[in-house]
């Protein structure tokens, strides 16, 4: 599901929101390290906002400044393990609709929604 | 060398058929490798760390299994929805991605450790529907890959270019996004091997370091290539000095007995395989009798 936080609108519009999602839960190896240097690419307040709209609320509101093993396994487990599999982003700016079907989201523009 | 770019568009040509055609094949597959690895081996990426890549033209994930035993996170993007659909199957890692490069990436700032991109780019040169410009879609490509690189990081493409021309307008689109790097050449001098890859850099601060690393790498690169060229000019001289010499101590084209000259051609021809050489008889550049 972590595609999803890094996604960012054409229309610099962040973060996508969700309907109609499907959510499948596929256990990853931990890679605690990894996760502690994705930190600072985060836009927490984002993140925490669209787990929430998928209905997990392990994550604090606040960022953590120190990290507890536990937080890390939570975080792990939203960015890693929660795949999104049919569903819809909406865009909040443009109200672009881009459809997710088997996981792979579509994120092709007709021609005329290309930003320049 | 057929150049399926100019077959028909990306979407297209790699339809059902030729998604499954292209991952079931060996040879393909074994090419892909290799040129992964070395694409790997010029990204640097740290050792022993996790780190976060960009796959662009990702196709069925042959090279994002490389990834994955290197033991890297990534995220792949193509146009083909066939060749995902392959992906899919063959249950890859990484998250995966429909969309078109030309249009430009949506990726957070700085979110990529690197990028690759094997046999991908020299589709964005084409222009394949009215809308298209490939100047513009390189420029977005670029532009927006840029910004969603970290600093400092690298990005890889091993693309195979038509023409000098086509090398020149990638290269410039780069460098105009904010690049640094160059192109890197393996085995120049071979028509089969000889394999191209961009080496991206970004970074303000990394770039005399960065620069560096890449001239190392781009001699390197070109260090096999080096080699051979030498040694073909080391060959070369050789052979001028041997034919200056042939000049003054043997015989001149001129001085040679005419069956001598006869013999040496026969021999030149039948050592390039050339049908219907005369045997060689006591007849042999004879003389024929003066009849009046």
């Amino acid at each position: 599901m972590y595609i999803v936080n890094v996604e960012n609108c054409t229309k610099d519009n962040f973060p996508l929101s969700f309907s109609e999602v499907e959510l499948v839960i596929r256990p990853a190896p931990e890679n605690l390290e990894f996760i502690q240097r994705f930190l600072p690419k985060l836009d927490w307040s984002a993140l925490v906002d669209t787990a929430r709209s998928l209905g997990d609320e392990s994550l604090p509101e606040q960022m953590p400044d120190q990290w507890t093993d536990d937080q890390l396994k939570a975080l792990h487990h939203v960015l890693m393990e929660l795949h999104v599999e049919e569903g819809n982003m909406t865009c909040r700016g443009c109200g672009h609709v881009y459809p997710i079907s088997n996981g792979i989201p579509n994120m092709l523009l007709a021609e005329h929604e290309v930003g320049r | 060398m057929s150049r399926p770019e100019e077959i028909s568009p990306p979407e297209i040509f790699y339809g059902d058929i030729e998604a499954t055609k292209y991952t079931s094949n060996t040879r393909v597959k074994s090419i892909q490798a290799q040129m992964t690895r070395r694409a790997l081996e010029l990204l640097a990426l740290p050792e022993d760390e996790t780190a976060f890549v960009l796959d662009i033209g990702c196709g069925s994930g042959l090279s994002g299994e490389l990834l994955d035993e290197a033991g890297h996170v990534w995220v792949g993007c193509d146009i083909a929805p066939s060749m995902l659909e392959v992906a899919l199957e063959r249950e890859v890692e990484g998250d995966l991605f429909l969309q078109d490069i030309g249009q430009g990436f949506g990726f957070r700032p700085g979110t990529f450790d690197g990028a690759i991109s094997i046999s991908v780019i020299q589709w964005l040169l084409n222009a394949d529907s009215t809308s298209h410009s490939p100047a513009q879609r390189l420029t977005r490509f670029f532009t927006t890959l840029h910004s969603a690189l970290k600093n400092p990081s690298r990005a890889i493409f091993q693309f195979y270019p038509s023409s000098d021309d086509q090398v020149q307008m990638i290269v410039n689109a780069a460098q105009r996004a904010g690049f640094g790097g160059g192109l890197v050449v393996d085995y120049p001098n071979s028509k089969k091997a000889r394999k191209m890859y961009l080496c991206l850099m970004v970074g303000q601060q990394e770039i005399p370091k960065a620069l560096n690393g890449d001239e190392m790498e781009v001699d390197e690169g070109a260090s096999l290539g080096m080699k051979k060229r030498r040694e073909e000019i080391l060959n070369e001289k050789r052979r001028r000095k041997d034919s200056a010499g042939g000049k003054k101590g043997k015989k001149s084209k001129k001085d040679m007995v005419a069956k001598e000259w006869i013999m040496k051609k026969k021999e030149l021809y039948r050592s390039r395989g050339k049908e219907g050489v005369p045997n060689d008889s006591k007849y042999t550049a004879r003389k024929r009798k003066v009849y009046f």
